[in-house]
């Protein structure tokens, strides 16, 4: 039992130190491929632990991407980079602690408005504080951060959120969440304090949102509302979590790798389409599913 | 010298919804080891009593003490943790979950803190002691209704309760069945565990309460010993209608 | 004087969202489908009196005559082919609810989409019947006042016809308990397919009243199902009047937060007063109990 738990260490070491390397050997391009894809399983799991678990749809994906996104767009002048890549996932997570706080304790249909409202909101904000503040909706990141370097924090990050879902998925945690998504009225009368579980579990998926749009906005020179905020995003990470699998921890890293690319190559054949087409391959898939969207999440048990 | 002193002391409990009074004025006194019976024909408050002692629903004012600390204004969860339990009057089984992680549930978060092995370790002997040793890999789903009861109270067992609330425990069970479940009450009572029951088999009432409440249209009309209770013509005339007793 | 200007000018556009949320309470109360997708309608009907009137110069409000049978078939269409396979499939209302939220989510994507594509992203807005008109020693628009009379006139319609008809009395049964109606022969899954097209013949008229006096884009239909949502837990799912009221209420306070505080933060107040009723009554402001 130890010598296969062994095994399996030492191949994720290994798997891990071969994917640190991969940008000395391929070109910008496929790290830049890489990059997307070690962003969205991250976005994709940290979605699926709490989303998947509790049923608590969470359309907020996007918001807090943007979140990420904009800490890093006003304070990276001022701040040094890694202070700023600490502060990003702690408004995320101050932000969704409110959010939960408010609307964690009543039914699921609270929490789905707020969070579909989220980007938009937050969007409005932003737009409001740069047109009294800065006179423009632009805004410029100079930070001078390579590839590899993006790459890196990003595959870090992955690594960490992977371990860290398998891994409490193990604990009493893990248990609770998934009662939690089963039947909440037996969560409660079990001793489970669902509140604090789900408001707690909810920001720590938002803050590491936040970190991967912190990350990823490194590689842009130019931001707007616009493009910071693009529920399309919020979208995309459903769709990797659902069909890659919510109870497994690889499950939405398993839908994020060939998504990505699919995306990819959509978005770059149809670049004005890639939201209708989306939006109408999901709708048209769901209408072929036996058991509705929510039987995907019914059918995947723990490894 | 014995502790006479109610272990669950219920005073003036009520609760509204809208126009309608669901629960007046509830009392009840439960003596520590005691099988207290609630009855009463549907409608009449018993599952809306039970949902307001467990903090399920808010009241509207009144008292629940077990053994002095107040209960009334305590989230579930905490009421579960300290040492109330109960099962529910539509079985809820997690599906997606075998019974040991049905049971578990209750081991891990409702009683004393404790790490995951040793908890599976109480898990399996539980199981043992209401009989679903063989089926503890089995999911959820797939359990036979008398064994979806059985998890139920294993789960409300694990969380280590000093009283354990059943709504309707031994309801839709066939005669065998039903001979199973009584002596499953009478063990969870020799563990300790002090017992009140909501029920409409009178069977079970008679063999097993020390003493029995009836409820009709959220007030409280009778209280005493099973046979006593069961032969007053007034209960007999909320079971039946005016016409009929 | 202007203050008072500002608060008449939030009640008349409440009115508004006062009917977006009778269409949403429609669709959600009696269909029971949280359609995400609620504001697209609007956005429609928006953009046909738009294009109707800068075009071919046809009044706005008879565009309605061409973009209501169409939201009304359209909505009937998704409910009656891509709904009602949830509906049969779900183990239950959660299951059905969560589904509904994930293919309606979908379905906005598609239709934001095409209106982008179609009419991009700049804002649209035309101006029609903004005569001054003097209203309580105020002035306000006539198209205003006109949007606002034909929204309460539509809502009154609606009420009456939910309380007083043989097929109103059906809906609000469904309402109430969809598998009790279905036992008392009440043709649910008819039913309730008409009161989702409804919904949507609903807010493609408000969205041509919007259109007259405001300016709305190709991705407006997020921020009109949100005010819907917010305006019809405020009001109670299921209680007409109350959403009615609660619409005005929203409307009034918009219009407070802009003359207050800023024009730019209406989402801002939208979910501030949303957040207040979940802390304080989440069943909503005017419902009993």
């Amino acid at each position: 039992m130890a010598d296969k738990a062994l095994v399996r260490w030492g191949i994720a070491v290994v798997a891990i130190a071969v994917l640190a390397a991969v940008p000395l050997m391929v070109s910008a391009y496929t790290v830049s491929l890489f990059i997307s894809m070690l962003a969205y399983i991250s976005l994709a799991t940290a979605w699926a632990f709490f989303s998947g678990r509790t049923r608590y749809i969470s359309l907020a994906t996007a918001a807090f991407v943007g979140i990420g996104t904009y800490t890093v767009a006003v304070l990276s002048d001022h701040l040094p980079l890694p202070v700023v890549l600490a502060i990003a996932p702690a408004v995320g997570f101050a932000i969704a602690f409110g959010i939960g706080l408010s609307t964690l304790r009543l039914s699921g249909v609270y929490f789905v408005i707020f969070t579909f409202g989220l980007a938009e909101l937050i969007k409005q904000l932003v737009i409001w504080f740069e047109i009294n503040q800065t006179k423009t909706l632009a805004r410029y990141i100079f930070v001078n951060a390579s590839g590899t370097l993006i790459y890196e924090l990003l595959l870090a990050t992955a690594v960490v959120v992977i371990a860290g879902v398998w891994w409490l998925s193990r604990a009493p945690l893990g248990y609770a969440l998934r009662v939690i998504g089963e039947d909440e009225m037996v969560a409660r009368h079990a001793g489970i304090d669902t509140t604090r579980v789900k408001v707690l579990v909810f920001a720590a998926t938002s803050a590491v949102m936040s970190l991967v749009g912190a990350i990823l906005s490194l590689r842009y020179t130019y931001v707007d509302p616009n493009i910071g905020f693009n529920s399309l995003v919020s979208f995309q990470v459903l769709i990797m979590a659902l069909l890659g699998g919510i109870g497994r921890p690889w499950g939405p890293a398993l839908g994020a790798i060939p998504l990505v690319l699919l995306f990819e190559l959509l978005s770059g054949t149809f670049p004005h389409h890639f939201g209708i087409a989306l939006g109408l391959c999901f709708v048209v898939i769901v209408y072929y599913l036996p058991g509705g969207v929510m039987g995907l999440v019914d059918r995947w048990r723990e490894w | 010298m014995t502790d006479t002193s109610p272990l669950l002391a219920i005073r003036g409990l009520h609760k509204s919804f809208g126009g309608l009074q669901a629960v007046r004025a509830f009392d009840l006194d439960v003596t520590p080891g005691a099988i207290v019976g609630l009855i009463g024909p549907n409608g009449s408050g018993k599952t809306t009593v039970l949902n307001l002692v467990t903090g399920e629903i808010a009241a509207d004012g009144g008292s629940v003490r077990l053994a002095g600390q107040e209960m009334i204004g305590l989230p579930a969860f905490r009421i579960c943790r300290a040492r109330i339990a109960r099962t529910f009057q539509l079985v809820r089984i997690l599906p997606g979950m075998t019974t040991r992680e049905n049971v578990l549930v209750g081991r891990l978060f409702g009683a004393a803190p404790v790490a995951l092995e040793p908890a599976r370790r109480d898990v399996d002997a539980l199981l043992h002691r209401v009989g679903l040793a063989e089926r503890a890999e089995q999911p959820g789903a797939q359990l036979t209704y008398i064994d979806q009861k059985r998890v139920e109270l294993a789960r409300a067992l694990a969380t280590q309760p000093r009283v354990l609330l059943l709504d309707e425990w031994l309801a839709g069970l066939n005669p065998s069945e039903l001979q199973i479940g009584i002596a499953l009450i009478r063990q969870v009572r020799s563990e300790g565990i002090t017992v009140v029951m909501i029920e409409h088999v009178m069977e079970a009432i008679r063999a097993l309460c020390d003493h029995v409440v009836v409820m009709s249209a959220g007030a409280l009309i009778a209280a005493g010993a099973p046979d006593a209770v069961l032969r007053d013509p007034e209960v007999a005339r909320v079971y039946l209608g005016d016409d009929d007793a | 004087m202007v203050l008072f200007e500002a608060v008449l000018s939030g009640v008349l556009v409440g009115g508004m969202y006062g009917l977006i949320a009778l269409g949403l309470n429609l669709q959600y109360g009696i269909a029971r489908m949280m359609n995400l997708a609620y504001g697209e309608a609007l956005m429609g009907g928006a953009f046909t009196a738009f294009w109707f009137f800068t075009l071919w110069r046809i009044d706005p409000l008879a565009s309605m005559l061409f973009s209501v049978p169409v939201a009304f078939v359209g909505n009937w269409l998704i409910y009656r082919y891509l709904l009602t396979p949830l509906v049969r499939r779900a183990a239950n209302q959660d299951v059905l609810e969560a589904d509904t939220i994930l293919v309606t989510f979908g379905l906005l994507f598609v239709f934001q989409g095409l209106a982008l594509v179609q009419w991009g992203g700049e804002y649209r807005g035309y101006t029609y019947l903004a005569l001054p008109v003097n209203l309580l020693g105020a002035t306000v628009a006539f198209n205003r006042l006109l949007a606002f009379a034909a929204a309460v006139a539509l809502a009154l319609i609606l009420y009456w016809l939910l309380r007083a008809t043989r097929l109103g009395t059906a809906m609000r049964a469904i309402a109430i308990d969809p598998v009790a109606a279905q036992l008392v022969a009440i043709d649910v899954p008819r039913l309730s397919a008409l009161a989702f097209a409804t919904g949507g013949a609903i807010m493609a008229v408000a969205g041509t009243l919007v259109s007259m006096f405001l300016s709305f884009n190709a991705s407006i239909g997020i921020v009109y199902t949100l005010k819907a949502l917010i305006v019809v837990i405020m009001g109670g799912v299921g209680r007409m009047l109350g959403c009615l009221m609660a619409g005005l209420l929203l409307g009034v306070a918009e219009a407070l937060g802009a003359y207050l505080v800023d024009p730019g933060l209406t989402l801002a107040i939208n979910f501030a007063l949303f957040l207040l009723v979940l802390l304080v009554r989440p069943q909503g402001l005017f419902s009993r109990g």
